[in-house]
């Protein structure tokens, strides 16, 4: 039941300009670098894969292993495509100390994967993260740009559930 | 119970976060006027009679930070502010820079006009994507009301500032590897010196101040260093806003000043959260402390945080209660540096594995006393001789651990040993 | 310069402010040890093998990057220091395949001097943990094994700074980092030019030449096979070197007596074709300037040059020389001229190229450089490798006596030998085609302006009414620059000579590990060899007059086209 998975990441024509359109924004600006990345993840299958990063690299002039030394470097960023909604935990202590691992292991339940996982049709990925500094209501998660916190498994497992279903967009 | 004492936290909760009108009627955007009219020399001697200490970790003197970059020759100069608040345990700068942005603003353009710079960079870590179109909008609006920009308040005097994205990864927080990505380049620090006063982003001479140094600048101009150096202790003035997180009733964000007692601060947010007894606490965010419920009394400044072997570091302060195994700790914070080691020089690179593996060994109940004795000896290698704060740090849990609450330890190693 | 005193060790030392602890204790004789220390790159302090105790200080430094200053107190072997560095040393044995005993590095590994200085016994506390996919034997030149690794980033540097191809990057983070081609592509399939640089950068054996010296073994060994050697003109400059020699010690006739005793029938010198290049680039040369041809004119000698090139600048192929190297020159010599001399089938010819290249090994294999289902060049040795033959043939080098090249093709020029340098091909060609075209003798042979190791150098000379303007570059950071400024059609030159190694051939990937401090005597060798032969210019050479004259006809004759020239591909897809 492979998807819609793997065919994001077929450069199409309408692809490739949305990425170039992005790429041309760097000017010879080292320091856009990162907003163009995290910005065409969102075009992309949220990730920088290899078909990608030449595309990025005709346009910037930076060379293709540069990128990938780059994008293998940040954890935001992967060169391997994930699914269309990212979901972060936070494993760092101050999560860990107020019940992190339970709220995972009913994300785990619900989504049927495991971290480091993307679901068979390509919407959901899991991953692990470090602190997202919201330590004051933790345990917290991060769904690609929204953040969730004071989670209870239950309150976990109902939210992935409204995602699942398309109640959230 | 106390009061907090708020300084950096003055307009939280009482502007609107991107109006400048709003943060202009609380008297925003007056010290950045006022310092236009000071030669930079005295903006630094004003910062220099507040005493302030960098609020990123270090606690370096700012005036001195800020003079160097002064004194450095160079047609061209910047001015970045350190948000890339990675540190567990640490939210003050988010809470900053979603309420109150343009006072971070001011102050980097404050920094900016004593050093001469003009081109400002605020380095936002990736985890914090919802505040991205705060700060936007907010320095859109200070641009539009002339804040900020070209010929600031009709001078000559020209600053802007570019928001840049972290990618996730903590390293980045050390200031030479924030440089480094904002570069374009991985994230991964450079030896000092030079230092960045001297050459930092693109080889030129850079201030680096965390959030919480800049928010505190508008107001030191405003009531006068004098005034600034009266909050506090003698050998570190003004507050700190500290994040209360962990096993604590009340958790959240708290500005009291520096010097204020642990215990004070614990029980005033409720102490531990459901009544259950206290462990101990974690200080200064995961590169901290570990400490026990004795250690308790301790007044929470950078001086006194030190001579009692213990951290300030970014001001936070998790509390864990009886329910928590502290070698579980200690482990998930090991886990946190293997992560998040750049992976540059070898002490940090292959020593937070190594210490990893052997705190398993002895949480499992598979550990030996030589385990003891190999883990202090790492950890002091990786402490003396790694390349950046991150390495230098990594293993400070475990030591203060292992002093802190050597039983846990011995316990786990005579479980295997009877096992 | 001001100065700065400061005591190492409690000995006093003065040195100039800004200078490192490290050059302050060399100026003391007191060693301290290194890793990622690269005396032709730039400081990474990133191994902190080398970290020094300063009196007062509570953290250690770095000596590599830490500058000396006034009234410091450095302590190089306190016990701070000895155990801060032996654990490191053993964290790092702790990622390192302890397999010395058949390393090819062996002997000269830099970690294994440091540990074996250090005096470090004990077996690592740590259980052995290998780098993930490890081993990359893609490429027919560089052999990549990250289980030798020691993260320092020195073949990253040269890849990616002075070499500008940026074949491999510092990938992931943390215990996972390692140095690779993009997104998991093989070496052998990546935009690698094979120059084999970052072997020379390599404190281990991370990185190492693509051993093919038992095929060579086996050949010796079949009755069937004549086992031909041609002999690169660097070769007699490095390979006393690798064989624990001063740089710079010149072995020509010792190496000809050491490849027969190893096993080789017949011992050919690369000088010759060499020689037989100047005739037909300078040939070609003229007629492109003539006839309004493509200019400028691009030398091709070197192969990682010629992938460069191809892949980065394809749309300057026409620029380029349609000569073949002097190795595939006399390839094909010696599987069509030679064979038929001897009587031979080609299949019978194993035909062994000695190279201070690794990129010749690619060069070889390219379809181009064969016919009729055979190839040119069966292998390609490099001096490393032949080092080693001679070694364990039992052959003690430092005592050989002196044996001439066979002949036909032993007798190469002065101007041929010079092709070794960094503007030796330039050279050699400007004596040859000054003397063709005016058909007068040049006052002096000697063109200093294209000699030493400038980046790029630049030259003009009167020949006959046209004023010839030449530039060469050395190093492909530097050619980058030339093709840049040609693409900007901002350069009027007619001939450029590109070599891909700084320094030349003689700064070859294929040659002992090398510094700049090395290469000195090298390049002084080099013009030493050319000024004691009694021939200097390519076109007085008689045998290859004769060559011409039985075989070939007259320069770029069609003959001349079908053996000695060649056609370029554009590898741009790799960039795709």
């Amino acid at each position: 039941m492979k998807t819609e998975f793997t065919a994001q990441t077929e450069i199409t024509p309408q692809l490739e300009k949305k990425i170039v359109a992005i790429a041309e924004r760097y000017h010879k600006e080292p320091h856009q670098l990162m907003r163009i990345l995290l910005d065409i993840q969102k075009v992309t299958s949220n990730a920088i894969p290899r078909e990608v990063a030449i595309v990025v690299s005709r346009v910037t002039g930076i060379p293709e292993a540069k990128l990938y030394g780059f994008v293998s470097f940040y954890a935001m960023i992967s060169p391997a495509p994930r699914g269309k909604y990212v979901i972060r935990m936070c494993e760092s202590a101050p999560c860990h100390v107020t019940g992190a691992v339970a709220v995972m292991e009913s994300i785990i339940k619900t989504l049927g994967i495991q971290p480091g996982e993307t679901s068979r049709d390509g919407r959901f990925t899991l991953e692990y993260c470090q602190c997202l500094g919201v330590c004051e209501s933790s345990p917290a998660i991060l769904v690609n740009d929204m953040i969730y916190k004071n989670l209870t498994p239950g309150r976990a497992a109902t939210l992935i559930e409204d995602y699942m279903r398309g109640d959230v967009s | 119970m106390l009061q907090e004492t708020r300084i950096v936290l003055r307009n939280v909760g009482e502007i609107n976060p991107v109006s400048v009108e709003d943060y202009r009627k609380r008297g925003g955007y007056e010290s950045l006027r006022k310092a236009l009219t000071m030669p930079p020399e005295d903006v630094i001697a004003e910062i220099e009679k507040s005493r302030l200490r960098g609020r990123g970790g270090a606690g370096f003197p700012t005036a001195r930070k800020w003079s160097f970059v002064l004194k450095a020759e160079s047609e061209q100069k910047y001015v970045i502010c350190n948000a890339d608040e990675g540190e567990p345990g640490t939210n003050k700068d988010r809470i900053v820079l979603s309420n109150d942005p343009n006072s971070v603003f001011e102050g980097m353009a404050i920094a900016a006009w004593a050093v001469g710079a003009d081109r400002g960079f605020l380095y936002l870590r990736f985890e914090y994507p919802y505040v991205f179109p705060i700060l936007e909008q907010a320095l859109q609006n200070a641009r539009d009301a002339g804040c900020l920009g070209k010929n600031i308040f009709g001078t000559d005097f020209n600053f802007d500032i570019t928001v840049v994205s972290g990618g996730g990864a903590y390293v980045c927080g050390e200031e030479t590897a924030l440089i480094e990505s904002i570069e374009g380049n991985r994230g991964e620090p450079r030896f000092k010196p030079p230092y960045p006063g001297i050459s930092g982003l693109y080889g030129k001479p850079t201030v680096v101040n965390n959030v919480e140094t800049l928010a505190n600048i508008p107001v030191i101009m405003d009531k006068g260093g004098e005034w600034f150096s009266k909050t506090g202790v003698p050998s570190c003035t003004g507050t700190k806003v500290f994040t209360l997180c962990g096993n604590i009733a009340q958790k959240g964000v708290f500005e009291y000043p520096m010097g204020t007692n642990l215990r004070d601060i614990f029980e005033t947010h409720g102490g531990v959260k459901d009544n259950r007894d206290l462990r101990g606490f974690m200080l200064g965010g995961q590169s901290g402390n570990l400490i026990n419920a004795s250690q308790i009394d301790l007044p929470m400044d950078i001086d006194s945080c030190q001579q009692a072997e213990s951290v300030l570091g970014t001001g936070t302060i998790m509390v864990i209660d009886d329910y928590t195994e502290i070698l579980d700790i200690v482990e998930n914070i090991m886990k946190f540096f293997i992560e998040e080691s750049c992976g540059k020089c070898t002490p940090c690179r292959e020593g937070n594995i190594r210490i990893y593996e052997v705190i398993q060994r002895i949480n499992r109940g598979e550990g030996k006393m030589d385990d003891m004795i190999l883990l202090e000896e790492l950890a002091e290698t990786m402490n003396i001789a790694s390349l950046c704060g991150l390495g230098q740090n990594s293993s400070v849990a475990v030591i203060t651990s292992m002093h802190n609450f050597r039983e846990d330890y011995l316990k786990a190693i005579e479980r295997g040993r009877r096992a | 310069m001001s100065k700065v005193k400061l005591t190492i060790d409690g000995l006093p030392v003065e040195i100039e402010e800004g200078a490192t602890i490290l050059r302050a204790a060399d100026e003391l004789d007191i060693y301290i040890p290194t890793l990622c220390y690269h005396p032709d790159q730039n400081v990474k302090a990133n191994c902190r093998i080398c970290v020094v105790e300063v009196v007062g200080m509570k953290l250690l430094v770095p000596a590599c990057s830490y500058p000396a200053t006034e009234g410091m107190a450095v302590l190089t072997h306190s016990q701070r220091v000895r155990t801060a560095r032996r654990n490191i040393l053993e964290l790092i044995l702790a990622r390192h395949a302890q397999d010395c005993l058949h390393c090819d590095r062996s002997g000269f590994c830099e970690l294994q001097k440091v540990s074996e200085e250090m005096h470090f016994l004990r077996t690592p506390r740590y259980p052995y943990v290998a780098r993930s996919d490890y081993w990359d034997d893609s490429s027919p030149s560089i052999v990549r094994n990250s289980q030798k690794c020691v993260a320092c980033g020195r073949c990253e540097y040269v890849c990616s700074n002075i070499q500008t191809v940026h074949a491999l990057s510092k990938v992931g983070r943390g215990f996972e980092v390692n140095f690779e081609p993009a997104y998991g592509k093989k070496l052998g399939d990546s935009v690698c030019i094979n120059c084999g640089q970052c072997i020379q950068a390599c404190p281990t054996a991370a990185l190492t030449i693509y051993d093919y010296t038992l095929r060579v073994w086996r050949a010796f060994a079949d009755p069937q096979k004549t086992v031909v050697a041609q002999v690169a003109p660097a070769v007699r400059i490095t390979l006393a070197e690798a064989l624990g020699e001063a740089p710079g010690t010149i072995s020509t006739g010792r190496l000809v007596t050491a490849l027969k005793r190893v096993g080789f029938d017949v011992v050919f010198d690369t000088d010759f074709t060499a020689d037989l290049t100047i005739m037909e680039e300078g040939t070609e040369l003229l007629g492109r300037i003539n006839n309004g041809g493509v200019l400028p004119m691009i030398t091709s000698c070197s192969p990682g040059w010629i992938k460069f090139c191809e892949t980065y600048y394809p749309d300057l192929i026409p620029n380029l020389s349609t000569c073949k190297s002097p190795q595939a020159m006399f390839g094909a010599l010696i599987k069509t001229f030679y064979a038929k001399q001897i009587r031979k089938v080609p299949s019978d010819i194993f035909s062994v190229s000695i190279m201070p290249c690794t990129a010749k090994k690619f060069e070889a294999q390219r379809p181009e450089m064969g016919r009729n289902g055979y190839r040119d060049v069966d292998v390609v040795i490099s001096v490393q490798e032949i080092a080693r033959m001679i070694r364990s043939a039992g052959i003690n080098f430092s005592n050989l006596p002196e044996t001439p090249f066979d002949s036909p093709f032993g007798l190469g020029s002065g101007a041929g030998e010079i092709f070794g340098a960094t503007g030796g091909v330039m050279e050699a060609a400007l004596r040859t085609v000054y003397e063709i075209v005016t058909g007068k003798e040049l006052d002096s042979l000697d063109f200093e302006s294209v000699r030493g190791f400038e980046g790029i150098k630049e030259a003009s000379v009167m020949v006959g009414d046209i004023k010839v303007k030449v530039a060469v570059a050395h190093g492909l950071g530097n050619a980058r620059k030339l093709m840049d400024a040609i693409r900007a059609k901002e350069a009027d030159y007619h001939f450029i000579e590109i070599m891909a190694c700084p320094g030349g051939c003689i700064g070859g990937g294929g040659n002992p590990i090398k510094n700049w401090r090395k290469m000195g005597p090298r390049l002084e060798a080099v013009y030493r060899e050319d000024k004691n032969m009694p021939l200097r210019k390519s076109h007085e050479n008689p045998y290859v007059k004769k060559l011409y004259e039985d075989f070939l006809g007259e320069p770029n004759s069609h003959k001349c086209h079908e053996l000695l020239h060649t056609r370029y591909v554009d590898r741009s897809y790799l960039l795709r």
